[in-house]
């Protein structure tokens, strides 16, 4: 459902009326391209907020609604990662722009059409990593916060991870809820822990050596899954 | 003067040996100056032969004054005569026989008769008593022969005194009754295996005489005991097994019973085995296997206490025998003994350090170190010893400090009761705290115990700050506290952090505090004054019926006291209200005036606990016998703040150390980092490997390191 907005004024084209072929496409091309940066424009004051003109949770509530997904669907975490969204739960215009752009969509439809390929994109190795630590400084919305609290990071975990490595990701997500040793994790455990799942084997840990520099609620995991099994 | 000297086979002679050669000093420029006469071998040898003649008497018991300084010096001089006249009548060879000889003798004229004639037990509780006066016997006269020592033997490369006199015992006694001790030992262990009570400390000494025979190489123990000792063990434990087998054949429940049976029931033969085999693993470096051992004891309840302790005495004996050993292996100069000894020595030493870090019964070996110290140094601790023995205990103490890898624990604790020994006036000797202070700075440097020496020096400024104190009251008669006030002004850095507590003061002290302040004033505005009242003593005069008693408290219990001043009865509401004080304390304070030795107050209803519903009334009929009795107020348990303090300050260290390896060498593995993090803390402590990598990502988070983009092992310094 759309929010009902003004149209906030279409940016102005320049078209050159000059009359070679090259010119003739260029501008066709450079409207074409104006057009959609146009859309793109007007699809985000749809949604955004009139005062703060950016968009605003309830903005991307909206939004998610019409994609058809939930908005703790991780899909909009892609989302917010190909636009390089700063703020967790806000969009703004620059923001929009850079995604839409990325994903040529300039309509709901195409925005849509675009999340499995989206989907595929970040699930490349290749761009996993960055995925996956945008995920945790997406989270800290504290200036100055350097980590989050252990509710959240389980969240986390699960809508980032889940879907990768379950089993472990599951007998973590335990862990983390009975230990008491740590109240929040850092950057250097979130990263230690993708690394873990695509280095250690499972469920047997047989390589995994807690004399090398592995984060120590790692030791502290492996340790406890050991001892449950015995 | 005159020195009256002790012979006590106990006793070190180190004490005895610096008195001698300082009194020699003098003697010796009386020679100088007088013309010396030379001294022919009879003469000597018979002279020294009295000297000899007198010891004899004195290890057989008979009625023999003992040594005078002046008999001493003779003795001693009469040798060093000997040995520096002109030839021919330099008699260093005939003296060095001479010595020998006599050893020789004694043995066989009143020592293997002795043993001939025993058995059994009997002759292995004669064995240690000979063996025993044997090692006296050739302490003292080594002491008179010592010039020998010095250059004689040097000079010929022979074998020194000490080593000299041990050997007659080893080849003239030893090497006799070695078979007939050894099966009497075994035979007295199948009698424990079967249950019966046996003489554990009669086995350690002959055990130890086993070990000491070999004077640095186990072959002694090894070959003459172990091997048959293992074999009867073996023999024993299959014949059991057997039994055992048949047993453990029967249904489920009766198993488990009979599992439980043999950990406990038979964890005396088997602490009885590892007894005797514990030489044969510590030797042979076989840590895993101690353990293993270890592990096993710690399942049985209190499995661990005996085993723990025994270790501790028998390893600790071993070890500074040992680290005598070493020494006199290596001032002999002889390569080989040095090196078997360094061997055996680094082996034993390693485990010797696994068990002195092992914990005994919940507490540290650091915090048992230090509670050693302080019950040595504090008043009715150890006042049967003589300063010798105490000395020489200090001694042992500073040179065990070193297998101790939590070295910050031990300061702490010993810093902690040294502070109670100094503020309460327990301290049996100041100059036995000067001395260990000195050990300790000698042994690990000066940063170890400047905090110590500070305290003490504290007391002795307090001291004098009191009588300035006095001069300044007795010049301003305006200003009087109305009580005798001592004031002991302590320097923060130096003393343990007390918690100052809001207690409300009697009237009477109040105005005390007022005094002082002002006459602080005078002395000085720079500094600040917190009272720290948990560390007053007052003596306050309890009027009761049938007698006056003078009551020695700490101002807490003092103030406690005075509140029955205004009212006969208070509740233990009233009293923890107008005290101002926690629950805690209050109880503590109750019970030592209500439920422990003197009952000055009386607590209804009158059960052995304080709860806050009692009331307490003043005991007007209490009485002693004394005039004046202290009445005292146990401490609170310090150990958990003294721990946590030590791991706050551990956790700084590790930070800095690792900062400060970083911040030198930019980039390094993890591995590599923890090994110098290590070796960088070792002087004080061993730091945890996992305490280390949690300060390593602290630090990542606090943006001091990062982890290398390419390499997870390695880290980065961040500028």
């Amino acid at each position: 459902m759309r929010r009902g907005s003004s149209k906030k004024g279409s940016a102005n084209s320049t078209t050159s009326t000059n009359s070679s072929a090259m010119d003739l496409f260029r501008s066709a091309s450079g409207k074409a391209a104006t057009k959609e940066l146009e859309r793109i424009d007007q699809l985000f004051y749809s949604y955004s907020n009139e005062s703060s003109g950016i968009i605003d949770p309830e903005g991307i509530e909206c939004l998610c609604s019409d994609l058809e997904v939930e908005h703790t669907d991780v899909r909009i975490l892609m989302v917010a990662w190909k636009m390089h969204a700063e703020k967790q739960g806000y969009f703004t215009l620059e923001e929009w722009r850079k995604g839409l752009k990325a994903l040529h969509a300039d309509t709901i439809v195409k925005l849509k059409k675009a999340l499995p390929e989206l989907e595929n994109e970040v699930r490349r190795p290749s761009n996993y990593v960055d995925f996956y630590s945008y995920a945790f400084r997406y989270c800290l919305t504290e200036e100055k916060q350097k980590s989050i609290d252990i509710e959240s990071i389980c969240e986390l975990l699960e809508l980032v991870l889940g879907s990768q490595f379950p089993q472990q990701v599951d007998l973590f997500i335990q862990y983390l809820k009975t230990q008491t040793d740590y109240k929040v994790i850092n950057m250097d455990q979130w990263m230690g822990f993708y690394r873990f799942c695509n280095e250690i084997s499972f469920p047997d840990f047989n390589n995994y050596d807690e004399d090398l520099a592995w984060p120590l609620i790692l030791d502290n995991f492996v340790d406890w899954v050991k001892s449950k099994q015995s | 003067m005159s020195l009256l000297i002790n012979i006590d086979a106990s006793l070190s002679c180190w004490l005895l040996y610096t008195a001698v050669s300082w009194a020699w000093g003098i003697r010796l420029t009386l020679i100088k100056m007088n013309e010396r006469k030379t001294i022919n071998l009879e003469q000597g040898r018979d002279f020294m032969q009295k000297g000899i003649t007198k010891l004899k008497n004195i290890l057989e018991g008979l009625p023999e004054p003992q040594f005078s300084s002046e008999e001493y010096m003779m003795l001693y001089t009469t040798i060093y005569n000997m040995c520096t006249q002109k030839p021919p009548h330099d008699y260093s060879q005939q003296l060095y026989d001479k010595y020998r000889e006599s050893f020789q003798e004694y043995i066989t004229s009143t020592v293997l008769p002795s043993l001939r004639e025993k058995h059994d037990e009997f002759m292995l509780r004669e064995l240690v008593k000979r063996w025993s006066n044997h090692k006296v016997m050739v302490r003292w006269l080594s002491r008179f022969f010592y010039y020998l020592d010095r250059y004689f033997i040097t000079h010929r490369s022979l074998p020194p005194l000490n080593e000299v006199g041990l050997a007659c015992f080893r080849d003239l006694v030893y090497t006799e009754v070695n078979g007939k001790v050894r099966d009497a030992v075994i035979s007295l262990i199948d009698q424990e295996r079967e249950g019966e009570q046996i003489d554990r400390a009669l086995l350690k000494n002959v055990l130890d005489i086993f070990v000491e025979i070999g004077m640095g190489q186990m072959e002694c123990y090894e070959n003459d005991f172990e091997l048959s000792m293992l074999k009867d063990t073996a023999a024993y434990y299959s014949r059991k097994a057997s039994n055992w087998i048949l047993e453990v054949s029967c249904p489920d429940y009766m198993l488990k019973k009979v599992q439980n049976e043999l950990l406990s029931v038979y964890a005396t033969q088997l602490l009885e085995k590892e007894h005797s085999g514990c030489y044969a693993l510590l030797r042979d470096d076989k840590v895993v296997d101690l353990s293993r051992m270890y592990r096993l004891f710690s399942k049985i309840p209190q499995g661990l206490e005996p085993i723990s302790s025994m270790f501790k005495q028998h390893v600790t004996a071993e070890g500074t025998t040992l680290v005598k050993q070493a020494d006199d292996a290596a001032s002999n100069k002889k390569a080989e003994k040095r090196d078997v000894a360094g061997l055996q020595e680094q082996a034993l030493k390693e485990a010797f350090e696994i068990f002195c870090n092992k914990g005994v019964a919940g507490s540290s070996s650091a915090e048992l170190l230090a509670t050693f110290c302080d019950n040595i140094l504090k008043k009715g601790g150890s006042e049967k010893l003589s300063d010798e023995a105490i000395e020489d205990t200090l001694e042992k103490v500073v040179k065990l400090l070193a297998y101790i890898s939590d070295k910050d624990l031990f300061a702490e604790f010993y810093r902690k009761k040294l502070a109670r020994r100094l503020l309460f006036d327990e301290s049996a000797n100041d100059e036995h705290e000067r001395s260990i202070l000195t050990k300790l700075k000698q042994q690990c440097g000066g940063q170890f115990t400047s905090k110590m020496e500070g305290m003490v020096t504290d007391l002795a400024l307090a001291k004098e700050n009191q009588s300035h104190f006095e001069e300044y009251l007795s010049n301003n008669s305006n200003v009087s506290p109305g009580i005798d006030l001592t004031v002991t002004v302590l320097t923060t850095g130096f003393w343990p952090s007390y918690k100052s507590f809001d207690l409300n003061l009697p009237a009477e002290m109040v105005k005390c505090v007022e005094v002082f302040r002002e006459f602080y004033q005078t002395k000085t505005k720079h500094r600040k004054l917190t009272w720290i009242y948990s560390l007053g003593t007052c003596n306050i005069n309890g009027k009761f019926e049938p007698k006056t008693v003078e009551l020695i408290v700490t101002t807490y219990q003092a103030s406690t006291l005075l509140l029955f001043n205004l009212s006969d009865r208070l509740s233990y509401q009233e009293i923890m209200s107008q005290l101002n004080l926690s629950d805690d304390d209050v109880i503590r304070l109750l019970h030592s005036l209500s439920c422990a030795r003197y009952k000055i107050l009386i607590k209804e209803p009158n059960t052995k606990t304080i709860s806050p519903t009692d009331t307490f009334e003043f005991n007007s009929k209490f009485t002693d016998k004394m005039r004046r009795i202290k009445i005292p107020l146990p401490p609170v348990d310090e150990k958990k703040k003294v721990i946590e303090d030590v791991d706050k300050d551990r956790r700084y260290a590790i930070d800095a150390s690792i900062v400060r390896i970083m911040k030198s060498r930019k980039v390094l593995g993890y591995q590599q980092l923890v090994m110098e993090c290590v070796e960088q803390l070792g002087r004080m402590f061993r730091p945890d490997v996992k305490a280390i990598k949690k300060r390593i990502e602290d630090l990542i988070t606090r943006d001091y390191l990062e982890r290398d983009k390419d390499n997870p092992n390695v880290f980065r310094y961040l500028a």
